[in-house]
């Protein structure tokens, strides 16, 4: 059993960016928009941000937070798109969120080629370190994000007219709230956040970016928001979940007991889980009654 | 005379319409100003320009006599216009404070939201108006009535003192309604100006002292309703002798077509929607359910279509029980049904015309082979047939897409389909809802016509006049119990009115002396 | 103050009506989307520095096996352009079928995928019965596409579960249970199994020895096949007319009778025997031996853009396959003239965003003509102004997705 508990600061090094995601898409759909394209923005971010640090590695000890910093603002830049399309536009926004995610593997491989001749990043010699008791600092990171969220979503003004926007979106225009600025603050929030989750992912996991990097942790993040049902101690309490069952598909190579099964067995589990908590909690009910709905405005 | 608004010469032109034609209006400080006319005579245009919601293309607004441009909604709302929405504008899973609040949150020192302050004041008003909310309790909640107070909590919250209602009665009951009443002679005596939209003359009768009356856009006249009686007031809003009752004969009623026993049902959130309801209807007569929206008329009739899960109880048909029967099955054993919304039940729009008159039979020949290959011949035809018959305007012909069909176009499609199925048991819900006048005088012969072949016909309806005049039985429906079957000809609109609110066999007298109470508060 | 008619009134409505004929074109949408596409793809390529032309005469080598810069002729680019657009087109087809049904079938990757390891599973198991060989695996991998399928069908009718995130766990499902599927056969290793038989692979004499030998199969035929059946029950049968119904209108179609439910499950079976179909031609066509997916292919992701494109019917999908097939095969050509090959990606994506807007511009003539037609006397009340479009919205069963 002591081998569960050394494996504390590797489930939380691998929830922490799916956490972050998963806060930035409920921030997302509370104002009335679905973000799909997390998983491509995660991408961009952890191109950028494998990028950047590669770059600055023999320059600065801070290259780590720069990277990060950037990875931010790369996703932040990209969900323009799909803040344009989806809000002033009124696109499909699961389509355009699908094109999205399409256009950032395209992207982040082009850009790869342009910069290091090849699919990937070239790798960095030291990604982040992990400080007290071994748990890394993106863990840090992601708890207060998820406080910080929560203090504002519920607690402050902005909160209480963001969410208006995602529950009824023509009373909060009767209100005063300019619902599409709203809804843009949201979206280029949870893509900056994912950015930077997607940041968090390659500097802490692995030493360089490729097209497999990310797998399906934005998707996963996703889920994590409908399992959480739209609420900060749901989601973490799901991204917890979700994070321990891929960290179980990684480090169960290492518990004997369990070496007779298969590696696919465990590449396979997490998303199992996640589909299987999807049909038992499908909770359709309480997701933001607007959300995912184009709003238009009223008047000529 | 002060007036606090005028609307001079005011004109609003969409694509194809004009909707507003030279239109003055002037509202006096401290009076209860009506606005009376059909769907579609433009007062809804008109106060969407005072609320500025629209821009008009020409005329001017006069505030206490200084012109003002009104550019969006919360400029009117800083210049003290506030409006109480006909659709609530609440947010569901909001407390009472919390929608009354959103937009103009009472900061503490740090910046967040002091829901103490917020509370206290959102009692202050309560009190001042005698508008009684619980505050903490969520909007999903509570009543309509209540939903509506706390409408109107808002704009006041917001200091508005020209309050514009718009239809404010279509959701309420009648008791529900006196208590209305009963607040806009408070606001009034507080030194508010309403102004209210409205197409009931009784209510304007009640409360308002002047009334304008538009028609097709023009205002026809301006009236103090002391002086003009109600026929008046519906001729200039119609623009003729407007029959109140509609000739129709005698009812034979036939055997038992439709049988409901004991019918119970939940709604989608679980709860009980309609409870141990019990009916029939026979050959050759319209039975009417009279209730306010949100009785459970919705749930009764999804339950006997087949949309619905019935809890306990029985439907028979014929004498068959079809409680377990799919829909496709009801409908082949003679069950046709106009539903409430024709574009989300009655509709595919983005189908052709001639495909939605097939919608419920395009399994069967000449519209389809054994192999199931679809006879596009055969489905034109049948739909050429049907335009004629019923008339039906559509600017392509069969091939028209249903979405670019005028309203009461779309519901003579759905009327023409059901009919054409030759039902045992027609089911209508809400069958004139947002049609002009020439359509809705067209649906109810129709109706009648139907009727008098022998159908057993079940009309849902929120509009009492149109209960009592098409209907031979009417039933009274309350929080999903039938409150009481009367026979239409010696129905009386109070006393049906009282059964809607749940009271049963009250006497007509009674309720005239407590509907006087609350109108005049003294 | 007299109202004066506008002269400008008719003017202005002539201008916007043909821009709203030119937008409700969906065809002519989806010509101006590929064009922007490309455009914005040699903005960047001169953005990097690189020769714009080296990108078109790539394609155009691949279209017409024409080599522009070295006066030669070669049919099997042609023939490798065929090939490589006869995934994205069943692909295409499978989300074009969900899709006219009201669902969104991002799962056409998993689908892929079974159908892939269905196909080199009775490929290497079957006796080698020439022709009814590979006859089966293509049976085989339509029933495994359409088990996949099916598998969503029945969770989104069964408990409502958005189809979305469920058949993306569903892709990554079926490559891990592939991955270890394949390995288990006797004689393979971690990245291929041992060779196939002729007797299950695809070839076809007569279209290699019209291409100059390039891999261009059976598939060809089997591809066409599946446009026009896939037209043939949408726009002809009965089927067709209820799936239609469902997908524009669910409630309406419940009311009229329509077993809802079923035709979600049966929608989704078919989509699944389309992309099932898909990985058997790419592994009994392309491939002489069983392969142990590394990754993924990605011609159920790509395959949504040629769908979207195609206005999800049957010619529209196989003329955007065509394009992306084109795009993905100029590839390596691309690579040849130092353009980066992920261009191509990126147009992809790009054309996938723009068609999105498509849907916008849809909703935007939608409400203008909502607008014409309802100032006629039926605005019911100021508040309708504003809430009119979203009660309508909500009542015409458009396509919403709760993530």
């Amino acid at each position: 059993m002591g081998s569960f508990a050394t494996m504390i600061p590797s489930v939380l090094m691998i929830v922490a960016p799916i956490l972050i995601t998963a806060v930035g898409g409920m921030i997302c759909e509370r104002s009335g928009v679905v973000n799909i394209a997390l998983e491509g923005l995660m991408s961009i971010g952890a191109f950028t941000a494998a990028t950047v640090h590669y770059f600055l590695e023999p320059l600065t000890p801070l290259s780590i937070w720069i990277a990060l910093i950037a990875a931010f603002f790369a996703g932040f830049v990209v969900s323009i798109i799909h803040a344009f399309a989806s809000i002033t536009l009124n696109a499909d926004q699961v389509i355009s969120g699908t094109g999205i995610n399409l256009l950032a593997t395209g992207g982040t491989t082009f850009l790869s080629q342009v910069f290091f001749k090849m699919e990937r990043t070239a790798p960095f010699r030291l990604g982040m370190m992990p400080g007290f008791s071994g748990i890394y600092p993106t863990a840090w990171i992601a708890l207060a994000i998820v406080i910080v969220a929560w203090y504002v979503l519920y607690k402050r003004p902005v909160g209480l007219r963001l969410r208006a926007c995602g529950e009824h979106p023509q009373a909060a225009a009767s209100a005063g709230i300019n619902v599409q600025k709203m809804r843009y603050v949201a979206v280029l929030l949870s893509g900056g956040l994912a950015g930077l989750a997607g940041g968090c992912l390659v500097l802490t996991e692995t030493i360089q970016y490729t097209v497999n990097t990310i797998n399906g942790a934005g998707y996963i993040a996703l889920a994590a928001v409908s399992f959480g049902r739209w609420r900060p101690l749901g989601v973490s309490a799901a991204s917890l979940l979700f994070g321990t069952a891929v960290a179980l598909a990684i480090y169960m190579v290492n518990i004997e007991s369990l070496r007779f099964l298969p590696s696919e067995f465990f590449s396979v589990l997490p998303y199992i889980i996640t589909l299987v908590t999807l049909v038992v909690f499908s909770g359709r009910n309480y997701a933001p009654r607007a959300s995912g709905q184009p709003y238009e405005r009223g008047g000529s | 005379m002060a007036y606090a608004i005028e609307m001079l010469g005011i004109t609003k032109v969409f694509p194809g319409i004009i909707a507003n034609d030279n239109i003055t209006l002037r509202v006096q400080e401290n009076e209860i100003h009506a606005i009376l006319g059909e769907n579609g005579a433009g007062k809804s245009t008109l106060m969407s320009v005072l609320f500025g919601l629209y821009t008009p293309e020409e005329g001017r607004i006069l505030l206490r006599g200084k012109e003002v441009h009104i550019k969006d909604p919360n400029h009117a709302t800083a210049l003290g216009i506030g409006m109480v929405h006909q659709h609530f504008k609440l947010i569901h899973n909001y407390t009472v404070t919390e929608n009354i609040i959103l937009g103009n949150e009472p900061r503490d020192r740090l910046g967040n939201i002091d829901l103490g302050t917020a509370q206290k004041e959102v009692e202050r008003l309560s009190n001042m108006y005698r508008l009684e909310v619980d505050p903490q309790a969520v909007i999903e909640d509570i009543t309509v009535g209540m939903q509506q107070r706390v409408e109107i909590l808002k704009i006041l919250y917001r200091k508005a003192d020209i309050l514009i209602f718009d239809e404010p009665t279509a959701v309420l009951t009648p008791q529900e309604i006196d208590e209305l009443m009963a607040i806009l002679a408070r606001l009034k005596a507080e030194g508010k100006t309403i102004i209210l939209i409205t197409h009931k003359l009784r209510e304007i009768k009640q409360v308002a002292s002047r009334c304008t009356i538009l028609r097709r856009g023009k205002v026809i006249d301006t009236v103090d309703v002391d002086k003009t009686s109600e026929s008046e007031m519906a001729a200039m809003m119609v623009g003729r002798a407007v029959q109140f009752q509609i000739k129709k004969a005698e009812a034979h009623p036939g055997p038992v077509v439709l049988s409901l026993q004991n019918l119970s049902v939940k709604n989608s959130r679980g709860s009980s929607a309609v409870n141990d309801f019990s009916l029939d209807v026979r050959k050759g007569e319209i039975v009417g359910i009279a209730g306010v929206d949100g009785n459970g008329q919705s749930e009764l009739i999804e339950a006997i279509v087949g949309l619905r899960h019935v809890e306990s109880g029985r439907i028979l048909l014929n004498g068959q029980d079809v409680t377990s029967k799919g829909i496709a099955e009801r409908i082949r054993m003679g069950v046709g049904n106009v539903p409430e919304d024709r574009q989300k039940h009655g509709l595919v729009l983005d189908f052709r015309l001639d495909e939605n008159l097939i919608l419920k039979t395009y399994a069967r020949a000449p519209f389809c082979s054994r192999s199931g290959l679809l006879n596009f011949e055969a489905i034109r035809q049948n739909a050429q047939r049907l335009i004629e018959i019923f008339d039906i305007r559509a600017a392509r012909g069969p091939e028209t897409k249903a979405r670019e069909m005028s309203g009461g176009n779309q519901q003579k499609a759905v009327i023409a389909r059901e009919i054409d199925l030759s039902p045992e048991l027609l089911l209508i819900s809400q069958p004139t809802r947002g049609l002009d006048v020439g359509a809705i005088e067209y649906i109810h012969s129709r109706i009648i016509a139907e009727r008098d072949k022998g159908r057993a016909i079940l009309l849902v309806s929120f509009e009492l006049d149109e209960i009592m005049n098409l209907c031979d039985r009417i039933v009274a429906i309350s929080k999903g119990e039938a409150v009481g079957i009367v026979d239409a000809k010696q129905a009386d609109e109070r006393e049906i009115g009282a059964m809607m609110a749940g009271l049963r066999s009250l006497h007509a007298s009674d309720l005239e002396g407590k509907a006087h109470l609350m109108a005049n508060p003294s | 103050m007299k109202h004066t008619k506008k002269l400008a009134e008719p003017a202005r409505r002539d201008r916007t009506d043909k821009l709203d004929n030119l937008l409700a074109n969906d065809n002519a949408v989806s010509v101006i989307v590929v064009l922007l596409g490309l455009l914005f793809g040699t903005l960047l390529i001169i953005l990097v520095g690189k020769n714009p032309s080296g990108m078109y005469s790539a394609m155009l080598q691949t279209l017409t096996g024409l080599d522009i810069e070295r006066g030669t002729w070669n049919a099997r680019y042609i023939g490798e352009w065929l090939t490589a657009s006869l995934p994205l087109i069943l692909c295409g087809l499978s989300f074009g079928f969900a899709a006219r049904t009201g669902l969104f079938n991002i799962g056409a990757e998993g689908q892929y995928i079974a159908g892939l390891t269905a196909a080199q599973f009775v490929a290497l198991y079957f006796p080698p019965i020439p022709i009814l060989h590979w006859v089966v695996a293509l049976i085989a991998a339509a029933i495994a596409g359409a088990l996949f399928g099916g598998l969503v069908g029945w969770l989104k009718a069964r408990f409502e579960v958005s189809e979305v995130v469920a058949t993306i766990m569903l892709n990554y499902i079926a490559f891990f249970l592939s991955r270890w599927a394949t390995m288990q056969i006797p004689g393979s290793n971690t990245y291929k199994t041992p060779s196939f038989p002729a007797s299950a692979m695809l070839t076809s004499n007569l279209l290699q020895s019209l291409t100059n030998d390039s891999r261009l199969s059976i598939g060809f035929w089997v591809t066409i096949l599946c446009c026009i059946l896939y037209w043939f029950i949408i726009e002809k049968t009965k089927l067709g007319f209820e799936l239609r119904a469902t997908g524009y209108n669910k409630e309406a179609a419940r009311c009229s009778g329509i077993k809802v439910t079923s035709r979600i499950s049966i929608s989704m079976i078919l989509a699944g025997v389309f992309a099932g179909l898909a990985g058997a031609i790419v592994a009994l066509g392309s491939f002489s031996y069983g392969r142990v997916l590394a990754g993924l292919d990605n011609y159920g992701f790509n395959g949504i853009a040629a769908a979207l494109v195609g206005n999800n019917t049957g010619l529209g999908t196989f003329l955007a396959g065509l394009l992306f097939g084109m795009l993905a095969s100029a590839q390596p050509l691309m690579q040849s003239r130092q353009i980066p090959k992920e261009i191509t990606w990126i147009i992809s994506g790009l054309v996938v965003v723009l068609i999105s807007l498509r849907a916008g511009a849809k909703l935007f003539l939608a409400w203008r003509a909502k607008n014409k037609v309802r100032m006629h006397m039926e605005i019911q009340t100021a508040s309708d102004a504003a809430s009119l479009e979203d009660s309508l919205n909500s009542g015409n069963g458009g396509q919403k997705h709760n993530g």
